[in-house]
């Protein structure tokens, strides 16, 4: 919701020391930017097909070897056994210990070509792109009066999600009028009503930013709002 | 703008200025009803009285927060139930809930709807269809346990 990039590495070492494990949801950074599991310091990491310019109804997740071979498996099924007896069975190693029966074949093959299309682009490269486009977008919404950006408004350790308020327009409101203009945002929680709670925020808009958006997009974002504000009469 | 047969004049008139906003005494039930998609909220109470054996909506009290569909439908609710038994509310309810389920195929009667009329294209837009619903259903349930409390009192 807020964009924040937050230090998974320090957070780990922390948990480490204490003997818990880390899960870190990566899902809205591998697609962004390059990640490396081994530097990121997490035991599990995790993100999704649909998020990166792939299908729904498959992700990945990845896991230190160790844990992997640690745990059970929670689904049994064909691919997955190693032997089958009437009272008991040895299971496959890692990773087809975890994939039992049919897997959504055409899921990975749609997963496989996002991560070809993504790789071929490059992931520096879509970052670069991002972070102007955040720059470009942080500076003319800073420039709208009676918007509040909630959490960092510099570019520095963010990602390119920017949630916002506007006087006297509700998010749904604001929504609808861009929706009429041609521009997605998102309005309401976000999945974070409690972290809206704390900011002491009702409800809030969120736009956010991928290698296939430009620059003039970002005005049209701007001069969309401002056109919601004239309509609901707070300018 | 396509938009202006959402958010008819009306409609944003009882945004600004909402009909029957605040919390009052005396009531007989009070519910809290939220859309969590979007966080419009809505906290409701309902005074019945007694009319000849007939529950009468005395009063409807509500304090929002939300989009200007939700708050203005509060608002355009309030003006058609207050004062009227609680079996005709009910039918304007109904005939409310099946504006809003018409898919903008079907006329509003304006004599049984009056303001409410000028929802009628929410229908075209089914992420608003809840935001005008969320205070006639608040209200439904106000009122169905205010019953119950009255029937429970005289049993």
């Amino acid at each position: 919701m807020l964009g924040t990039i937050n230090p998974v590495k320090l957070i780990a070492d922390r948990a480490h020391a204490v003997g818990a494990l880390v899960l870190a949801d990566a899902a809205q950074s591998v697609p962004h930017m390059p990640v490396s599991v081994q530097d990121l310091g997490a035991d599990f990491v995790g993100f999704t097909g649909h998020k990166m310019c792939g299908p729904t109804g498959i992700g990945v997740l990845w896991a230190r070897r160790e844990l992997l071979d640690e745990m059970p498996p929670f689904l049994g099924g064909g691919e997955m056994i190693e032997t089958v007896w009437m009272d008991h069975s040895t299971f496959a190693a890692p990773p087809h210990k975890f994939e039992a029966g049919t897997m959504p074949i055409a899921e990975a093959a749609g997963l496989a070509a996002a991560a070809d299309y993504l790789n071929e682009i490059g992931r520096e490269s879509i970052h670069a792109h991002e972070q102007a486009l955040l720059a470009d977008a942080l500076a003319q919404l800073t420039d709208i009066a009676g918007l509040r950006i909630l959490g960092p408004t510099e570019p520095a350790d963010r990602g390119a999600a920017i949630s916002f308020e506007v006087d006297g327009v509700h998010p749904h409101d604001l929504s609808q009028v861009l929706d009429e203009l041609g521009i997605a945002v998102r309005a309401g929680h976000h999945c974070a009503w409690p972290l809206h709670r704390a900011l002491g925020v009702q409800a809030s808009t969120r736009a956010s930013f991928y290698l296939y958006n430009t620059h003039e997009e970002v005005t049209a974002l701007a001069d969309g709002i401002r056109q919601a504000q004239k309509f609901f009469g707070v300018i | 703008m396509q938009i202006q047969s959402l958010y008819q004049e009306i409609i944003l008139d009882h945004y600004r200025n909402p009909h029957h906003k605040g919390l009052r005494e005396p009531f007989d039930a009070e519910v809290h009803h939220v859309n969590p998609t979007c966080g419009d909220e809505v906290t409701m109470r309902v005074a019945l009285k007694d009319v000849d054996g007939d529950p009468v909506v005395t009063d409807v009290s509500y304090d929002a927060l939300g989009c200007s569909i939700s708050q203005a439908s509060a608002s355009v609710m309030s003006d058609l139930v207050i004062g009227k038994p609680v079996g005709e509310a009910m039918r304007i309810s109904q005939e409310f809930l099946d504006l809003m389920q018409s898919k903008g195929e079907t006329e509003p009667d304006e004599n049984t709807l009056e303001d409410a009329v000028a929802f009628a294209g929410v229908a075209k837009y089914p992420a608003r269809i809840k935001c005008a619903l969320l205070g006639w259903m608040a209200w439904k349930d106000a009122t169905g346990r205010a019953l119950d409390e009255t029937t429970g009192q005289a049993s």
